[in-house]
């Protein structure tokens, strides 16, 4: 199959299909319904299962569920539908389920607005519900880009059993691209037979399976958050992604951005280029576990001035750019959160300000 | 002569947690029975709620998973949707299924998911500690309504089966009781009906059980079982209320 021109909602529907994800819960809200509109018509061309459920709060539940049963499964929503969904997402990271969740960025707090925003980093990052538990977080920046890593996710999700997130904006979810699928994913949910209540008679064993959250004693709890502590330290040490841009310069400026918004300040470096003004930009590609290491080497080069983080958000993923640098340079942060992306001038004159 | 009486299979032999007199062992057995009966341990999950059976799992021999408070309906929707071949069933409170679970059950009830509800109804949340529920009786005192419930505030206890049983969708739903015997015999038999409807995939099924709390209600075991044949059974009157063959 070459390439084809589509729409990022409903190219995210087709990756989880390819994934061997067939089962996929939803309740509707801007913008990101496509996703459940295109599936609703897919899922029964190949024999799969498509609900939409009465609730984001349900539909957490529903593949709390199914998930916990050894079923692949994703929901979809944006930012005020993963704030309901946060309750069941804490329950799946602590009964250890596989679960993909995609959320298309909408401006926040509250209703916010419809447009793309990436205010949902703390949500997404630092746990949206109770409890110590970490998703692992991916951050596309295409069509192309959702689309791998939401094949990704379902063996992400599998190896580590805990929900993995897929965090686009808005703009990736509606807009158009030529997108490449990769070869459908051969692998089926593994190790599943040890932990899945996919009954005792399908696995053909005689020991009952438990899918559960609950830790009465206090030992039992401590140990069962240091295992889950555990698993987030192996997602640091593995799965850590990003993208350079420019950073063989001698950049006076780093910028660290991701999504969206990271397109932007990539034209912004091709111009100060034209211009004569190196700057770099390093891509975090999975928000969690975050390039720490990586932002910090590139912030210690000595022609680096001070280091930049250009977000859609009012100042989130800056305190994780400044936890990277650790106070070796300056960090400043820029950003707009009502739904217009930022230009490239707004970015350059950002950093114009700062950088002589 | 043979052994004419024994433990079921799906029960394990820990011992409950339940209080002296709780009902709560009444109806796990009465569960148990009915999956050894019909041969279906094996290819059975159950969820277990928030309340005091969320350690339901603890006394069953077969899959079980634990749902967060009210949304057990939802987790039951997601297994059966994905594994129609298992046979699922929820297991809840009325704190849990008749508060804070509201909307799950109506809506899984509406769509006719294919899995059974075994509802049981104390008038009271128990195990945080006796609070008032949906469905506490007028008048009856609880840890937050210590002067009694007063209807002119919260309105009439919620009469779950008689709710659900409007839902045009067919299903079977059913209100039994465990404060007798003979209670208790309607209750296996509505409960593995229960389970044969969702065997043949026929349709969704509750079954709703009058039970106690003695330890809340702050009464003996003797006389919660009195107090719920007086005050409940004339409220929340025993019956079928609806079967798929109605529809």
């Amino acid at each position: 199959m070459g390439k084809v021109l589509m729409k990022g909602n409903e190219a995210i529907g087709e990756a989880a299909i390819r994934a061997g994800c067939l089962n996929y819960f939803a309740y509707p809200i801007t913008p990101q319904s496509e996703v459940a509109e295109y599936l609703s018509r897919r899922m029964p061309e190949v024999g799969g299962v498509f609900l939409q459920g009465e609730s984001e709060v349900a539909v957490g539940y529903m593949l709390f569920g199914a998930g916990g049963a050894g079923a692949r499964v994703m929901t979809t929503s944006s930012s005020p539908g993963i704030s309901l969904m946060s309750e069941a997402i804490s329950y799946i990271a602590g009964a250890e389920v596989p679960a993909v969740f995609v959320n298309i960025m909408r401006g926040g707090p509250g209703l916010g607005g419809i447009l793309p925003a990436q205010a949902d980093y703390f949500q997404a990052t630092k746990g949206g519900g109770h409890g110590d538990y970490r998703l692992l977080v991916m951050a596309p920046a295409s069509v192309q880009e959702a689309v791998e890593m939401v094949m990704k996710a379902f063996p992400l999700a599998e190896k580590y059993r805990n929900p993995v997130m897929i965090l686009g904006d808005g703009l990736i979810g509606q807009m158009m691209e030529p997108v490449e699928f990769p070869d459908h994913l051969k692998t089926a949910p593994s190790n599943k037979d040890a932990w899945a209540t996919s009954g005792m008679a399908t696995r053909n064993s005689s020991k009952r399976n438990l899918v559960k959250s609950l830790f009465l004693d206090p030992e039992d709890l401590n140990n069962h958050n240091l295992k889950l502590k555990a698993k987030y330290e192996q997602m640091a040490r593995e799965e850590i992604q990003y993208e350079t841009y420019n950073m063989d310069s001698d950049y006076k400026a780093l910028i660290v951005s991701y999504g969206t918004m990271s397109r932007v300040c990539r034209t912004a470096v091709d111009i100060f280029k034209a211009q004569g003004l190196e700057v770099g930009m390093l891509r975090p590609q999975t928000l969690f576990p975050f390039p720490l290491d990586p932002i910090r080497q590139a912030a210690a080069k000595g022609s680096c001035q001070a280091i930049f983080s250009i977000e859609m958000s009012m100042g989130q993923l800056v305190e994780d750019v400044e936890r990277s640098v650790q106070g070796q340079r300056p960090v400043h942060w820029y950003g707009k959160c009502g739904g217009d992306v930022p230009t490239p001038e707004e970015v350059m004159d950002a950093i114009k300000d700062v950088i002589v | 002569m043979g052994k004419t009486f024994s433990k079921p299979e799906a029960l394990s032999d820990n011992h409950t947690h339940y209080c002296p007199g709780c009902t709560h062992g009444i109806i796990h057995r009465l569960v148990a029975e009915v999956i050894d009966e019909l041969g279906i341990r094996k290819r059975t999950v159950g969820i277990a709620p928030v309340g005091c059976a969320v350690l339901a799992y603890n006394y069953f021999t077969f899959d079980f998973q634990e749902a967060a408070h009210g949304r057990a309906p939802a987790m039951a929707t997601g297994i059966k949707r994905v594994r129609p071949d298992l046979m699922v069933f929820t297991y809840q409170g009325d704190g849990d299924l008749a508060s804070i679970g509201m909307s799950e059950i109506i809506h899984a009830a509406n769509r006719g998911e294919k899995f059974t509800t075994i509802f049981v109804n104390n008038a009271v949340y128990g195990m945080t500690g006796g609070q008032m529920a949906p469905t506490t009786m007028p008048g009856q005192r609880t840890t937050t309504s210590p002067f009694g419930r007063n209807v002119e505030e919260v309105g009439m206890p919620v009469k779950m089966a008689n709710l659900l049983a409007a839902l045009e969708t067919p299903a079977y739903i059913t209100r039994q009781a465990v404060i007798k015997p003979r209670y208790i015999n309607k209750t296996k038999k509505a409960i593995k009906k229960a389970f044969t409807y969702q065997m043949e995939g026929t349709c969704f099924s509750l079954v709703e059980v009058v039970s106690t709390c003695p330890t809340n209600w702050g009464i003996t075991p003797v006389d919660a079982l009195e107090w719920a044949e007086k005050k409940m059974l004339p409220y929340y009157e025993l019956g079928e209320f609806k079967t798929p063959e109605q529809d």
